[in-house]
């Protein structure tokens, strides 16, 4: 087998593993920030229930819950779930899991700004939603950078778990390449594929760092 | 008609007592100062007064305009949070630590409250952010951020800030007291030359010369009550004896 075609094949993949990069992405950063209101909320069922699902989303491998998203809806509910199903079910699975990291990233954040921004916002008359989305929230996104680059870094290599139902990402074809080939070439290809990738993503995130950086 | 009445204030603290039974009141254009030892219920009761603390029982009126009381069951009653945020308008206060937003320019500190807040037009709120900071010494700060001012540069915007919403009553927590001498100094002579502006000031510090100096009142606090009141060279020359403790040398030194 030619390099071109291997490298087409993965290329090819590497689009889908970008698809679930991104709409997990978009999805999870703000979805997280809405969870981590209820796990910070006064309402203890509302805790409850938040604290509860942070815990099994953190506390149990992403393949298996990518499984339960994928076979759920037919074992639980006998719906006939058809191929094309396969790729929502991982958009789901890595977003409810990614959205639970980032809602306790998000919790560490707001707890962490002095109380004094608050009382100075409440002097000065700020409303609450004015308050938050003002002053509080753009103060935790530089604080929590760091710890998001993270999760993101880490979210380029879990998109690799898509694979496990049967998701063509980048790492399902790379092993039904080197398979087929007897070769560990699709591999390492493969490999140096999510490298560059996350590399991208560190520069990127180098640079908002720094565009934060004006002030301390 | 006083800007700010206090009557019966309690707060406590778990088992302790902080300000025990405080009334207290403030005309227009008044200067009052708040002294007495560390630990004695002065903060708490700016707290109170800017409701950044709730009180436990006791009257709050600004302008004859009820923001908190007691109720038929004794607990506290605090007015609608649409008139809450009316009455506020007549307040600001400096805090000992600034808390100025670090993500905001000098500038915007300033002019920012005005805009979002008071619906203000952003040219004439920018125009009077400027002139505030000329009138603190700081124009050519305007383009700074906090991060890169000293601490007294930090608390004269913050008192630009406070000033920007034109308010009737401006209150102090110990503006000086995260200052080193030099300064304390010119944040004082700052606070000095507001007197002119005919605000009210109530200004908690342990700068006792500065308090004797500008006050047209001093109150002087111990153990969560008002143990003295009245002109400042009254209560600098007072013989009670928990006041004559307090001000120790002081108060030999300003006799």
């Amino acid at each position: 087998m030619q390099w071109n075609t291997m490298f087409s094949q993965l290329a090819g993949g590497m689009l889908v593993s970008t698809q679930i990069f991104v709409v997990t992405l978009v999805f999870s950063l703000p979805l997280g920030l809405l969870i981590s209101f209820g796990r910070m909320s006064k309402n203890r069922v509302i805790q409850g229930i938040v604290k509860a699902y942070i815990s099994v989303m953190r506390g149990t491998p992403l393949m298996l819950q990518l499984m339960v998203v994928y076979f759920g809806p037919y074992y639980l509910f006998k719906i006939k779930i058809g191929n094309g199903y396969r790729l929502w079910a991982a958009f789901i699975g890595f977003i409810i899991n990614y959205a639970a990291y980032f809602a306790e990233i998000y919790r560490s954040g707001i707890q962490s700004m002095p109380a004094g921004q608050y009382e100075a916002a409440k002097i000065l008359g700020y409303s609450k939603p004015q308050t938050f989305f003002k002053i509080i929230l753009p103060q935790v996104m530089k604080r929590i950078l760091p710890s998001i680059t993270n999760e993101v870094i880490t979210l380029v290599k879990d998109t690799s778990l898509a694979f496990s139902i049967s998701v063509l990402e980048m790492f399902a074809i790379a092993k039904a390449l080197a398979s087929s080939q007897t070769s560990l070439m699709p591999f390492v290809a493969a490999g140096v594929f999510y490298y560059v990738f996350n590399l991208i993503v560190a520069v990127a995130m180098e640079y908002i760092e720094k565009r934060l950086s004006y002030y301390q | 008609m006083n800007l700010l009445e206090m009557k019966n204030v309690k707060k406590s603290f778990g088992d302790l007592d902080v300000i025990k039974d405080i009334s207290l009141s403030v005309g227009e254009g008044e200067i009052v100062s708040v002294i007495g030892p560390s630990g004695s219920g002065k903060s708490t009761l700016l707290r109170c007064a800017t409701m950044l603390e709730t009180m436990d029982s006791g009257e709050l009126i600004y302008l004859g305009q009820k923001a908190g009381w007691t109720g038929a069951d004794g607990k506290v009653v605090y007015a609608p949070t649409k008139e809450l945020r009316k009455i506020q308008e007549n307040y600001g206060l400096v805090f000992q630590n600034f808390n100025l937003f670090p993500h905001f320019s000098v500038l915007k500190n300033v002019m920012d409250a005005p805009i979002s807040v008071q619906k203000r037009d952003k040219e004439e709120a920018r125009k009077t952010a400027m002139e505030l900071l000329k009138k603190m010494g700081l124009a050519d700060k305007a383009d700074a951020y906090p991060c890169q001012l000293s601490g007294g540069q930090c608390q004269r915007v913050a008192i630009a800030r406070a000033l920007a919403l034109n308010p009737k009553i401006l209150f102090f927590d110990e503006p000086t007291s995260a200052l080193d001498p030099e300064l304390t100094g010119e944040v004082l002579k700052v606070i000095k030359s507001l007197a002119d502006l005919h605000i009210a000031m109530v200004i908690v510090t342990h700068e006792m010369a500065f308090a004797r100096d500008i006050s047209d009142r001093v109150i002087f606090m111990a153990g969560g009550v008002i143990v003295e009141e009245g002109k400042p060279e009254q209560v600098f020359a007072s013989d009670n004896e928990r006041t004559r403790s307090f001000l120790g040398r002081y108060g030999e030194m300003l006799k």
